[in-house]
């Protein structure tokens, strides 16, 4: 649905400062109903690269196709008809002041020629289905933050688009309003079958949301996948950020090896502990760690201290990745255990 | 003082040339200034449709418009005003220079009010498919209305001290009686009459304006 393929976006030299790379030849394939991430910190070009997709910055070199079209390729004229099936929602709402909650939903309506009666109607309907039919004739100011990205969404789905775009749609808003705010992306992605790609630099919007995710820094890809993928895949600094790795407590416990263990559904902690203490009867202390829900399955990162010969180490370890457990020992130094970013 | 039998009536004719020229030229400075005031903001660097050459050279007409002072900009449209009305002098020979006087300040005005417009509000229109010109009918005027009409209030207070100068185009009003009878003929009684009526004229007109704009903004 949505395909970039080697897209460059520099913006030129202003006076004093140089030229910027903001994007720098990114590829990015999401499917028709996926519910795509992409994550990275402030300045990896995650914003400029959201807005590539609809042309709002035409890229420097390479190619943008929406549902078939080739959006590169097309006139001006033709690129604001092809934005009406992209929905767009911001971080700061950007509802207009000047207009009711239902006005605002009306706005691309009429910027596309719907007529009036077929408008309202429209507006009651996007209204009623983001929770918010009570509140069409309240003004922006007299809503809160998360009814107004509420009615941010409507505005963004009343020409019925295929693509939804949200730019930290939720970076401007409480944590409970966060979570509705998520829910009700979800809940529109599936009712309506859309594809869906989501800015932000939030880990935890990820985890609740997407389906898979592209993680950018400094303008570049450094990792991507589908997130039941990437979660069980070694060194994986998308992973790392999803799942970060826990840190031993330097003062507990003495000696034993440190192993770090990726858990899920196929492959749960019980097993994992079974396997350890039951079957292979070693001594395993859970020294940190954590057992989340992410993209519908439970996905954790646990750091064992296990007790027992070398010998016995080695088998463990073999035995835990025959079962397609991912498994990686952490190397001890000084009897404090560095967690993160080690082995690799 | 037996004579403002005769001097009522004459504050009264005064006071109607002030707002026969005022209302006017201000009718024709909101019909042109705002425009002009629209292609300022949109012709700029960074705009809706950037065009850096033009957006100078009306920069420099404006400015141009607005240095000069008024007394001077009075007798140097005096061609053009023959032109439009077919004299110079009187009441409606004075809403000519009254009005390209204004157009310039009231353009600048509404360049501010437009550039307040949050620039993501304009983003989400062009990311609906919104033409440049959607932008500026569905957004940037309606979300700068309170701000506008601010400005015009601004814009026609004045004009209403510019028209006290229009006495010197025989264009008669309050400032023009102001001087007649009170200036040059020591009567500050009548001076401070006429200062009282303009006060009143302006109050009125900032606290209309002033209504007008919080019934617009609904923030």
């Amino acid at each position: 649905m949505i395909e970039l393929h080697d897209v460059r976006k520099v913006f030129p030299a202003r006076r004093r400062a140089g030229e910027v790379v903001a994007v720098d030849g990114v590829s990015l394939h999401v499917e028709a109903g996926e519910f795509a991430g992409v994550v990275g910190p402030s300045g990896s070009g995650k914003s400029t690269l959201v807005r590539l997709v609809n042309l709002l910055e035409r890229p420097t070199s390479g190619s943008v196709t929406v549902d078939g079209q080739v959006l590169t390729e097309l006139p001006d004229d033709r690129v604001r008809e092809a934005r009406r099936s992209i929905g767009m929602v911001f971080q700061h709402f950007e509802l207009l002041d000047s207009r009711t909650a239902a006005g605002n939903v009306e706005h691309p309506l009429e910027l596309a020629g719907v007529g009036r009666a077929e408008r309202r109607r429209r507006a009651t309907e996007l209204l009623d289905l983001v929770g918010l039919g009570e509140r069409a004739e309240a003004r922006p100011a007299q809503l809160s933050g998360g009814q107004k990205q509420r009615v941010a969404i409507a505005r963004a789905l009343a020409a019925r688009p295929k693509v939804l775009l949200c730019d930290e749609a939720t970076s401007a808003l409480d944590q409970a309003s966060t979570t509705s705010v998520l829910e009700l992306l979800r809940r529109v992605r599936s009712e309506l079958g859309l594809t869906v790609l989501l800015i932000t630099h939030e880990m935890a919007v990820v985890k609740a949301v997407c389906d898979s995710a592209v993680m950018l820094d400094r303008g570049r890809v450094v990792d991507r996948g589908r997130l039941s993928e990437v979660l069980t895949r070694e060194h994986s600094p998308l992973a790392d950020a999803l799942l970060p790795a826990p840190v031993a407590d330097a003062g507990a416990g003495h000696g034993g090896a440190l192993l770090r263990v990726t858990v899920t559904d196929r492959a749960p902690e019980t097993v994992v502990l079974q396997t350890l203490v039951g079957e292979l009867g070693l001594a395993v202390e859970v020294a940190g760690g954590s057992v989340e829900t992410v993209a519908g399955g439970r996905y954790g990162r646990l750091l064992l201290r296990v007790t027992g010969g070398g010998g016995e180490l080695d088998a463990a370890v073999g035995r835990l990745r025959d079962d397609g457990v991912l498994v990686e020992r952490v190397p001890v130094h000084g009897g404090v255990a560095a967690g993160a970013g080690v082995d690799r | 003082m037996s004579d403002w039998d005769r001097v009522w009536p004459q504050l009264l004719e005064a006071t109607g040339e002030t707002l026969y020229m005022v209302g006017v030229a201000a009718l024709v400075t909101v019909l042109l200034g705002v425009p002009l005031g629209v292609l300022l903001t949109v012709t700029a660097p960074g705009g809706l449709a950037p065009r850096p050459l033009l957006n100078r050279a009306l920069g420099l007409g404006v400015n141009l418009g607005r240095a000069l002072p008024f007394i001077i900009l009075l007798v140097l449209v005096a061609p053009v005003t023959r032109g439009i009305v077919g004299t110079t002098i009187g009441s409606t020979a004075a809403i000519v220079p009254l009005t390209i006087g204004a157009i310039p300040f009231l353009a600048r005005l509404v360049e501010t009010s437009l550039r307040e417009v949050a620039a993501g509000k304009v983003e989400a229109a062009m990311a609906m498919g919104a033409r440049r010109r959607d932008v500026v009918r569905t957004v940037l005027l309606p979300e700068a209305r309170p701000s506008l009409v601010a400005g015009v209030t601004v814009t026609v207070v004045a004009l209403v001290s510019y028209s006290a100068m229009a006495g010197a185009v025989g264009g008669g009003g309050l400032g023009d009686f102001a001087i007649r009878f009170g200036y040059q003929q020591f009567r500050t009684d009548i001076t401070l009459l006429t200062v009282v009526a303009l006060l009143v004229l302006v109050q009125a007109l900032q606290w209309a304006g002033d209504r007008w704009a919080r019934r617009l903004a609904h923030v």
